[in-house]
């Protein structure tokens, strides 16, 4: 059984988790071209190295973010998302209104 | 014959002069007019007919490991053509078609064995787009029906009809369905390709695509860099890491998907049978052994390591299935490392790159398609770029263009 650390809930079983993409800046949907929302969507660098990501704990409803090595499977460490983003992040922004920018600060 | 086998018998040496099916290994030359990287079935049979029916046999082959020794040698050799869209199932039925040839053609056994591919329904929503599957799958010339409860028992009579509490309501009968031995479609292609003067390296591993100018002219190896007019990428599980070698950025995430198999027992089940509800696949090979598959890991990696989770869960759905193989033993499990895209369909054709041809995105659904993306791949690459028109739908800008091929239905899990 491989376990990952849950920031809120300590150690858990990985099958009570759900992986939610790599963190990566979002480009604004109001105002970017289909190519670069093509790219944010469907394209992916998809190396091996240890990447940022998304994922979630089902049970307690929690999303956090991981470290993790996409060939050795370690997960290297998992922290609250408050540690890169400063501000809650609206999606449902109107057109007439440019969308908030994430904080993208060392997200690379 | 009987005297003659009697004489061989008695002999001290192997009576037959034999030609190696494959010549020894020979040197890196410095120019080839085609690069393919990777030596497994799509790279070896794209240069077969490459050379057969375009007379380009000017070709390396270069693998970084062994012929057909990664995905060609992992996957669970399902062959079927009843797919969701038209792209998709004219696509896959010219694959079907070739592969009942192939044996003859190679004059080399592949084991090619029509058994039909049951999938099964167990909500009204399945079945609704079984409906679609098989009116899309008959107006192609494929064989597809839907059949119900009473002749899926006459098919299989030891299927459990109500696995996990949820009744089988009809059945995707795919009466071409097939499968055959996956290292010899490899080893045929191989055969065929180097009697033509093909080269195939295998322990050559590219370590960097030289593109100059928006054009691919070579590759660097670890046996050396070798100039070329055009190179080919058909490397499965790896394409994402040797597409950016050329500076590609693809559509790709790539996940682990894993497989087991039993000991052997006597023949019991003739159709490849899979559950649409419970994502699980069971066959039974040739020598009696069950094989099992389901769907991909969970998350992404490139690693072809074997987890409990996943073990445990495909093999509950196996046994209720089929209840009484819960006192088999199970012989080996594996994984592969497959590159799957968002719309699970393929991506073939140009790429970013002049002269650079990509053949990847193969995902879960890669073996079946070996003949024709093989034959398709050639005529690309013969006619210096024009797209056939089998394979216009699968270019990797469609995801620019939002118009992808949405497979995923008739691919998940059924494999």
């Amino acid at each position: 059984m491989k376990l990952m650390n849950c920031p809120l809930n300590g150690p858990r079983n990985i099958s009570e988790f759900v992986y939610g993409g790599e963190v990566r800046p979002m480009p604004n949907q109001a105002t970017c071209s289909d190519k670069e929302w093509a790219d944010y969507v469907f394209y992916s660098d998809n190396n091996i190295r240890i990447v940022k990501e998304w994922w979630f704990h089902s049970p307690s409803g929690y999303w956090f973010i991981a470290e993790r090595h996409t060939a050795s499977d370690e997960i290297v460490k998992t922290y609250d998302s408050s540690e890169l983003f400063s501000e809650r992040v609206e999606f449902n922004a109107p057109d007439d209104q440019p969308a908030p920018v994430l904080q993208t600060e060392g997200l690379k | 014959m009987p005297f003659s086998l009697l004489k061989y018998g008695l002999k001290n040496d192997y009576p037959f002069e034999q030609d190696a099916d494959l010549p020894s290994p020979s040197e890196l030359k410095k120019h080839y007019d085609v690069v393919i990287i990777g030596g497994g079935g799509h790279g070896v049979a794209t240069a077969y007919y490459l050379a057969k029916y375009h007379g380009i046999t000017n070709i390396a082959i270069l693998e970084k490991g062994y012929l057909g020794g990664g995905n060609t040698a992992r996957n669970t050799a399902v062959i079927r053509s009843n797919y969701l869209t038209s792209e998709g199932v004219k696509f896959y039925k010219e694959s079907v078609d070739l592969f009942q040839g192939l044996s003859n053609e190679f004059d080399f056994n592949i084991m090619y064995s029509s058994r039909g591919q049951l999938t099964l329904a167990h909500t009204d929503a399945t079945v609704r787009s079984f409906r679609q599957r098989t009116e899309v799958n008959k107006h192609f010339g494929g064989r597809t029906e839907l059949i119900d409860p009473q002749q899926i028992k006459e098919l299989v009579p030891t299927l459990n009809m109500n696995p996990a509490d949820m009744p089988v309501l009809a059945g995707l009968w795919h009466i071409d369905g097939a499968t055959a031995r996956h290292d010899a479609v490899a080893w045929g292609y191989a055969k065929g390709a180097t009697q033509r003067g093909v080269e195939l390296h295998q322990l050559t591993e590219v370590v960097d695509v030289i593109v100059e100018k928006g054009r691919a002219t070579g590759v660097k190896t670890n046996r050396g860099t070798v100039h070329c007019d055009c190179v080919i990428q058909a490397v499965a599980g790896h394409s994402s890491l040797v597409a950016a070698m050329a500076g590609i950025k693809m559509p790709i995430t790539t996940y682990p998907l894993q497989a087991m198999v039993t000991q052997p027992v006597k023949p019991f089940l003739d159709p490849l049978v899979s559950s649409s509800a419970l994502h699980c696949y069971v066959q039974q090979t040739g020598r009696g052994e069950i094989v099992f598959g389901g769907g991909s890991d969970p998350y992404p990696l490139y690693n072809t390591r074997s987890t409990l989770d996943l073990k445990e869960s495909l093999l509950a759905h196996a046994v209720e299935m089929f209840p009484f193989m819960a006192n088999l033993k199970l012989m080996r499990q594996w994984a592969g490392i497959t590159d799957m895209t968002s719309d699970y369909s393929p991506i073939m054709g140009l790429s970013p790159v002049e002269n650079y041809y990509l053949d990847a995105g193969w995902g879960t659904w890669g073996f079946k398609s070996t003949p024709i993306c093989g034959k398709t791949m050639a005529e690309l690459v013969a006619s210096g770029g024009k797209v056939p028109d089998l394979i216009a739908p699968f270019s990797m800008d469609r995801f620019d263009e939002f118009r992808q091929v949405n497979e995923m239905g008739a691919t998940a899990a059924s494999h």
